[in-house]
């Protein structure tokens, strides 16, 4: 990503959230939504912004695991692994998943397109099983719904 | 029978209870909620009259904030997603309301990132509100209230639904929880006095405004007034919300959502809560009896009660926030343990090292989470050791 860009985004957001240290959780979540991910670089900024070291900024972004540190796929895949879900047959929906993307749970397609991983509750306990594309969420899945939805983010 | 109750969804007229409010003196307002015995909903059940009591004493003349707790996140429940998807407005006039009550300026609600997707509706529900002299500036026509109130938003940390992780995630820290004391309500958000409510106690706020304390115990029993929404999921042929007076008992309510012939467990209050079987069912779900946040699982006869108890505890070494080592090393080492059973090297001694451990983190760890812990895995373990042992 270009600097400039980067700068610009940061400028945006601060805008909106404020110049204050607790502005930064929505700033960061505002870049990760823009770039993807906090990379070194997107660190380093937000620091020098808020007048904070990088490595009070890091320690704030590795926390959450809907901030990612490192690059991810475009697309992040979470599956709901909580019981509920689990009860409804999860784990067809995910070995389709796997097989459908030709990876395992944790990886990244090769074209830096996928990302499948598991989340916790979404709330959609009695419609299960469920999973997350990024922020959208769906629910009441089967293996074939699941490679539809998936296929449909391109 | 506890009765079936229509509160928490049934419509009210938007401002109908803040302008009621607003002509009350706040220290009536505050002794009208704790008249009502409302109980906080979303696991702990402190008196929130007491707390909106205890931030009003160390707000005077002081700024102070109003927190709403969407930050949602027990395995099992999802009651308050509904709620701000279908009763917005009336979680937001409670706030206001509590607002008004403890002198709060400023306030938040708090959404889990999961349910991202209800921010468009939530911020169109605040600008109305706004719009309509509601909220904001000089709320119904009184200069000198104002009230402004921000979403923020989660980013996956289940910790943070405690109190004191929430106010650091809203100060944009990690969401490690606070020693306790100072409580949120002398020392909050940024040292404010803060009050921070959960979305379905909030809820109950105007419905109390308007009916009055003493009203709102008519429902429920003695030490646990009001009614309390219920989270269904499993192995049951009516999954979805329920809302129940409280002392409603475990097999009433497992009728009541046509749970399966051979239901063997339930779980109840998520990952953190309790597990009940067969011998249990006639007990009452209420602060005195089996607590809960209103996460209720069902498990039929054919479900693996090793594989629910590992699932919770896998839960729990992922979401551990890693700040105090009882709950950091205690869940890496339950874990562990419970895995020695999978691979065959599990016996009866790993039980019992397994139980002095969980006694360890229930008395050492900093906060609820790691208190926590424990309680599904001794009640698994010990309704259901065969399982354990044979797994």
């Amino acid at each position: 990503m270009l600097r400039e860009s980067l700068l610009m985004k940061i400028d945006e957001l601060s805008r909106a959230y404020g110049e204050e240290r607790d502005a930064v959780l929505p700033v960061l979540q505002g870049l990760q939504r823009e770039f993807g991910y906090l990379g070194p670089e997107v660190v380093n900024e937000v620091a020098r912004k808020f007048e904070l070291s990088q490595t009070e900024v890091f320690s704030v972004a590795s926390f959450y695991h809907f901030l990612n540190t490192k690059r991810r796929g475009r697309f992040v895949i979470r599956i709901c692994r909580t019981i509920s879900c689990a009860l409804k047959d999860k784990e067809k929906v995910q070995h389709a998943l796997e097989a459908e993307l030709g990876i395992k749970m944790g990886e990244t397609t090769g074209d830096g397109k996928y990302t499948l991983d598991y989340a916790n509750c979404m709330g959609m306990c009695d419609q299960g099983p469920s999973m997350m594309v990024n922020d959208d969420l769906f629910a009441g899945l089967t293996p074939s719904k699941a490679v539809d939805i998936v296929r449909g983010y391109r | 029978m506890a009765r079936k109750i229509d509160l928490v969804f049934s419509d009210l007229e938007p401002g109908l209870a803040l302008k009621k409010a607003l002509a009350m003196k706040p220290e009536a307002l505050i002794d009208t909620i704790k008249e009502s015995k409302l109980r906080g909903r979303g696991g702990a059940g402190f008196s929130t009259g007491m707390k909106w009591e205890a931030a009003r004493r160390s707000a005077a003349g002081k700024e102070a904030c109003f927190i709403c707790n969407a930050d949602e996140g027990e395995p099992g429940t999802f009651k308050d997603k509904r709620i701000l998807e279908l009763q917005t407005s009336k979680v937001i006039e409670g706030m206001v309301i509590g607002a008004r009550a403890v002198g709060a300026t400023r306030g938040f609600i708090y959404l889990r990132g999961e349910y991202n997707y209800l921010k468009p509706s939530i911020l169109a529900k605040l600008a109305e509100l706004e719009k309509l002299g509601l909220l904001g500036k000089a709320i119904c026509g009184e200069k000198d209230f104002c009230f402004d109130l921000e979403l923020r938003l989660g980013s996956g940390a289940y910790v943070c639904g405690e109190e004191t992780a929430l106010i650091e995630s809203l100060e944009s820290r990690r969401g490690e929880p606070r020693n306790k004391p100072p409580f949120p309500t002398d020392h909050g958000f940024l040292g404010m006095p803060t009050v921070v409510n959960n979305v379905e106690t909030l809820a109950f706020i105007p419905h109390i405004v308007l009916h009055g304390g003493e009203w709102f115990q008519e429902f429920g029993t003695k030490a646990s007034a009001g009614s309390k929404l219920f989270s269904v999921s499993g192995d049951c042929a009516k999954p979805g919300i329920y809302e129940f007076e409280y002392g409603i008992t475990i097999r009433q309510l497992l009728r009541e959502v046509e749970a399966d012939a051979d239901t063997k467990a339930v779980q109840i209050g998520g990952a953190s809560g309790f597990c009940a079987s067969a011998d249990d069912f006639d007990k009452a779900i209420a602060f005195e009896g089996i607590p809960t946040g209103g996460s209720i699982i069902v498990f039929n006869q054919s479900r693996s009660m090793f594989k629910v108890l590992k699932n919770f505890v896998e839960f729990f070494q992922e979401e551990s926030c890693g700040q105090c080592t009882p709950c950091r090393e205690g869940c890496s080492r339950m874990l562990e343990g419970i895995l020695k059973f999978e691979e065959g090297k599990g016996n009866s001694k790993t039980i019992t090292d397994l139980l002095e451990l969980a006694e360890t983190m229930s008395l050492a760890s900093k906060c609820g989470f790691g208190q926590s812990v424990p309680n599904s895995f001794r009640t698994i373990v010990s309704k259901f050791r065969d399982e354990i042992l044979s797994a």
